[in-house]
């Protein structure tokens, strides 16, 4: 059965990654504009980060037959300079043309900083007026529950629809509301923070597959590109269909992803 | 929603040891801690020890209370993001 990882970042995993998730049923993935693990100095250096994500992953991922796309973004833990920020935003427009660009994103709080916030508003507005789906990254561990609430609060006082913005790295106490506010949500599958396979299963049990997505987050920090696989076998160990296990990690992110007019699997 | 497919048995059977191993980890961590001769409890052991008494509150959604107990439950956002990182715990706990 195939699946599609909508959230990794391949620009800090090796070729040898890319193998496996094709040898285990990937055939897509999504690459959210994310940090780095260190802050760039210039906005040059995101220019090229954005022609990386635009031009180079999607042929390194070709190799093994999985189709890349990405959302570009200046990601919240490099948004505390907002003179710094603004630059990068500028030179996003240039790229969302790109065939394989599906939107703005990760977009989001980091500490729930002020500049944090403001930069947040920005990005927002300009998924609004070019007309973007909006993918969003919700804080670390105790700032995640404050953070959401952030998020959704700006998100509301824009145009946009809620059925176009994702809002990832959900966990049990912040889940429900996500959902109950006409969001999507994605459930990110680690292993020491965010959620576990077995907690994502768990959380499938409690809230159902509606508007509801898994991914790996795989990135550059301890992480498992492997994990969306992981999590279907937890689900299907427990006896779950393969009809439910499609919806969850082929299916739904099929349905998101295609909103933007761009997503192909083919 | 959907029904959980497994029994309480199959549960307890399938996932007994990997938490069982999990309880000696946590035990151990302590243990180490204490070895190391502190006296003053750092914020973050504090709340994991109230994350272990709601564990046996006998109540339904223990994830999503101990996340909360784990949460900075302010409102406005902060004036200056002087960190990138997060401690697991509000320092307040």
């Amino acid at each position: 059965m195939s699946y599609i990882d909508p959230h990794i970042h391949m620009v800090s995993r090796t070729t040898d990654d890319y193998q496996r998730m094709a040898q285990a049923g990937c055939v897509a993935i999504t690459e959210p504009a994310f940090w780095a693990g260190f802050d760039r100095s210039s906005s040059q250096g995101f220019f090229d980060y954005f022609r990386q994500l635009t031009d180079t992953e999607p042929k390194r991922a070709a190799t093994y037959g999985i189709k890349h796309h990405c959302w570009l973004c200046i990601n919240p833990k490099e948004a505390e300079d907002v003179g710094f920020a603004r630059e990068v935003i500028s030179i996003i427009p240039e790229f969302l043309d790109c065939p394989t660009v599906l939107g703005i994103g990760e977009i989001g709080l980091n500490k729930n900083s002020k500049n944090e916030l403001i930069i947040l508003e920005e990005q927002l507005a300009l998924a609004e007026s070019a007309n973007q789906l909006v993918l969003v990254h919700t804080p670390h561990l105790e700032d995640k529950l404050k953070g959401t609430n952030l998020i959704m609060d700006a998100i509301d006082n824009t145009s946009l629809d809620p059925t176009r913005v994702l809002i990832d790295h959900v966990e049990e106490h912040t889940i429900k509301s996500v959902l109950d506010r006409g969001f999507w949500a994605g459930m990110t599958l680690y292993p020491d923070s965010k959620c576990t396979p077995q907690r994502a299963a768990d959380c499938i049990e409690m809230y159902g597959t509606d508007r509801l997505w898994i991914n790996s987050a795989g990135d550059w920090g301890p992480s498992d590109p492997l994990a969306v696989p992981k999590c279907r076998l937890e689900l299907a160990s427990r006896g779950h269909s393969e009809e439910l296990i499609n919806t969850i990690s082929f299916g739904n992110p099929l349905d998101f992803l295609s909103k933007s007019g761009k997503f192909s699997i083919s | 929603m959907q029904d959980n497919q497994m029994t309480s048995e199959e549960i307890v059977d399938r996932y007994f040891l990997e938490h069982r191993a999990k309880v000696l980890d946590i035990a151990a961590f302590l243990d180490r801690i204490d070895r190391s001769g502190s006296k003053e409890k750092d914020f973050r052991i504090i709340a994991l020890l109230k994350c272990i008494d709601e564990l046996q509150s006998g109540d339904e959604n223990r994830t999503k209370r101990i996340l909360e107990l784990l949460s900075d439950h302010s409102i406005e956002p902060i004036d200056v993001a002087s960190t990138k990182g997060a401690s697991g715990a509000p320092p307040t706990s």
